[in-house]
């Protein structure tokens, strides 16, 4: 059964290349469903890989299968081959699972689109540059998936690109990353130089013989790569904007899988982050924790509806770096299968709205819709309460794990991350709670005349001018003005259905109640194996933690009806956060004057210096030909003069020189 | 009596010598292209001349096989030369080997 792990991303290669070439031909909508049923299938055959994962004893549980040698260079040897254990296994289950619910609800969402087949081209290709990330038995194959998923995200984030805006965000997002993706690179060229091996296996049985400095450069790198990818401060930035995508593409690429690929890479090689220094995996945890705090602050005063999804999301995933960081990958892992659900469900939630009052983004303009569209209401509210950490949802299982790791990490700084992570999820619970009742509660504010809620009027001030990256487009095909908002189609609440299933019992993946429920640790036990962070708190501490959290998350919860439903008190949203605290504009000013002027500076020295120094050879050259062609006389007799010359010059030479 | 001089390879050599200043200066001051070309041939004449002498005095028979050499290279020569010559002449009978100075740089 193991035997079958080539399938797994071959059938979305295989639905990308027919798509490719039947794509037209399939049109709207065969070609969606074949793109469903290509991502359907490799999701059965990651089920069968992994109970034949399961089936094997716990210490056996790694399976590579080499498919032919990639790169035979001198002494690099780089192969194409897929390495299924339990972590690799449990990522490309939720990838291949949560992706083809979400290609389901495509269909629905891009029905109409013109492009509508290239959409589904994309979205296979991006499944299966995901599944080559995640399955590759080497760092190389890691990174051919790894940019792969990135050009993915580029073509679907300026899917519409006709419009500016939409164009300049797919741009943003891939030289962002490109940040992150030089650290991979060095990080890679450092192992082969070092270990002489790029093999994940092979390179962490060498670690022991590396000196730790090198190690340690090895995993700093790594993290600078999955900042890039998984929006972590200083590279944030692109996410908000690549919300500019179609929906569907902000939920499978920008919330439950891609941005989560700088964690499984951490996950992946901890041996490497175990054998470095301590202080990387101490900054992995202080960037996640502060990128965790600080986007959550910034999606209090946002508006759009999908930008408050993807600061949560750059919140959410900052909990994980922070989980990483202390040692605690299992929770880190645990908290991205229950984010990959509530997010993708709020992701297609906030679709469906914008779906539903035909391309409004702006939760001004929405209000009351939880009569009007009952399931999506309701599924978005199984999200919420479990982002929020509202037991028994799967997110406070998560994020309780999360934060109990921290608190028993060691020294005074895990209380401080401890802290850290509390009052995060306290805000999670404001800034969730604050849309929901935006979009779902309230006034009908989508009506003409009504298009502000008087609630707003201060943020709306410092909110105008922020880029409007919006996704809602003209020519995708369902827009135009609608009378009344409405459901949509089963297609698209089939989806949100299943994962507000998921969303709710995800949780009981890793219950703490006793070792036996602890499945998911169990389970990633070969991987993380002695690097895993050892919990040694009291159980009536672990409940002291879990009942302090909840509080958090039921104040939270409680400050935002005051504010949004009741409206006891006025709403807090300051400019500086609708801005994002200028980081983006910092940015923009900074690349825009001295940035500009440097690469100014250096285009002046390439024009001048460079090719000075190339056109002046050139024109030494000429200048010589031009005096020296007048030697070229066209007589005969002048040149036999000046070969007897030389021969006499060159025979006066010798004599001078002979000796008798 | 007349004591016969004996002749020894040095006469040779400044025959090979004479000769080939001849044709070297003849080369240089005449403007008949068919002078000329017979001044070549005088010169590759005393070269080969020399060569076989030498061969002689040191009793190597690499001399003499260079003489064969010498002789194709030198029909080879006179084929294209002719032809050229011939050819110029028959568009310009007086024509002078200064005349054809066409390919000035």
């Amino acid at each position: 059964m193991l035997d079958a792990v080539w399938l797994i991303p071959a059938l979305p290669l295989a639905g990308f290349v027919l798509l490719l070439v039947f794509g037209r031909l399939l049109g709207d909508p065969g070609a969606g469903w074949l793109a469903t049923a290509m991502a359907a299938a490799s999701f059965v055959a990651t089920v069968v890989v992994f109970f034949g994962l399961l089936g094997e004893a716990e210490e056996d549980r790694h399976f590579v299968q080499i498919l032919f040698e990639w790169i035979p260079v001198g002494d690099l040897r780089v192969d194409v081959g897929f390495l299924a254990d339990p972590l690799s296994i449990t990522m490309a289950l939720f990838v291949t699972g949560v992706g083809s619910l979400i290609h389901l609800y495509a269909i629905g969402y891009m029905h109409g689109d013109p492009d509508f087949p290239k959409f589904f081209v994309y979205m296979n290709l991006f499944i299966f540059s995901m599944l080559m990330l995640v399955l590759g038995n080497n760092l190389v194959l890691t990174f051919l998936g790894w940019e792969g998923v990135g050009a993915c995200s580029y073509f679907l984030v300026s899917f519409w690109f006709t419009d500016e805006a939409n164009a300049a965000a797919g741009k943003k997002a891939f030289i962002t990353n490109r940040i992150g993706d030089w650290g991979f690179m060095l990080a890679i060229f450092l192992a082969f130089a070092a270990a002489g091996t790029v093999d994940y296996l092979e390179l962490f049985q060498a670690t022991e013989g590396l000196a730790a400095v090198t190690v340690t450069a090895i995993g700093a790198l790594l993290f600078v790569g999955a900042v890039g990818k998984s929006a972590q401060i200083p590279l944030y930035i692109w996410l908000p904007d690549a919300m500019a995508g179609p929906t569907p593409v902000s939920a499978l690429i920008h919330a439950a899988t891609m941005v989560t690929a700088g964690v499984f890479l951490m996950t992946r090689v901890n041996p490497i982050l175990a054998a470095g220094y301590d202080w990387v995996p101490d900054v992995i945890a202080w960037t996640g924790a502060i990128t965790a705090l600080v986007a959550a602050t910034i999606a209090i005063a946002q508006n759009d509806i999908k930008k408050v999804l993807a600061y949560s999301t750059v919140s959410q995933l900052g909990y994980m770096f922070l989980a990483v960081g202390v040692g605690a990958y299992v929770a880190a892992i645990f908290h991205m299968v229950t984010h990959a659900f509530f997010k993708a469900l709020l992701f297609l939630g906030a679709g469906s709205v914008i779906h539903g009052v035909g391309d409004e983004q702006d939760m001004r303009r929405m209000g009351g819709l939880r009569k009007y569209m009952p399931i999506t209401a309701a599924t978005f509210i199984v999200g919420w309460l479990s982002i929020a950490g509202v037991p028994p949802l799967s997110g406070f299982w998560s994020k309780d794990e999360i934060l109990l790791s921290a608190w028993a990490s060691p020294g005074a700084q895990g209380k401080v991350l401890w802290a850290i992570g509390l009052v995060t999820a306290l805000i999670t619970a404001f800034y969730m709670s604050r849309q929901v009742y935006l979009v779902f509660f309230g006034d009908e504010r989508w009506k003409e005349g009504e298009e502000h809620a008087p609630i707003e009027a201060e943020a709306e001030a410092g909110a105008e001018p922020a880029p409007e990256a919006a996704g809602a487009n003209p020519g995708d095909g369902h827009g135009g003005v609608h009378g009344e908002p409405h459901e949509s189609p089963w297609i698209m609440t089939l989806p949100l259905v299943v994962l507000s299933v998921l969303a709710f019992v995800g949780g009981g993946l890793n219950l703490p109640f006793t070792e036996d429920m602890h499945f998911l640790q169990r389970w990633l036990e070969p991987v993380v194996g002695e690097n895993e962070l050892h919990i040694d708190v009291s159980t009536a501490t672990k409940v002291g933690l879990a009942v302090v959290a909840v509080l958090a998350a039921l104040v939270g919860i409680g400050a935002a009806t005051m504010v949004y439903l009741r409206r006891r008190a006025r709403a807090v949203e300051p400019a500086v956060l609708a801005h994002a605290y200028y980081f983006d504009e910092t940015v923009s000013a900074f690349v825009a004057g001295p940035g500009t002027r440097s690469f100014d500076a250096v285009a002046w020295f390439d024009a001048h210096i460079i090719d000075g120094a190339v056109n002046g050879v050139a024109h030494v050259v000429a200048g010589a030909g031009r005096r020296l062609r007048s030697v070229q006389s066209g007589f005969v007799r002048s040149y036999a003069l000046g070969v007897a010359t030389g021969v006499v010059v060159v025979l006066g030479y010798f004599l001078t020189r002979i000796t008798f | 009596m007349i004591t016969a001089l004996e002749v020894t390879p040095a006469w040779y050599l400044v025959l090979g010598a004479v000769l080939f200043s001849i044709g070297a200066f003849g080369l240089l001051i005449r403007r008949n292209p068919l002078v000329m070309f017979m001044c070549v041939e005088l010169m590759l004449n005393a070269v080969t001349l020399t060569f076989v002498t030498f061969s002689r005095m040191l009793e190597d028979t690499g001399g003499q096989s260079i003489v064969v050499f010498v002789l194709v290279v030198a029909a080879a020569e006179v084929v294209v030369g002719l032809a050229i010559i011939v050819a110029l002449l028959r568009k310009r009978p007086d024509a002078t080997a200064d005349d054809v100075a066409l390919l000035e740089g």
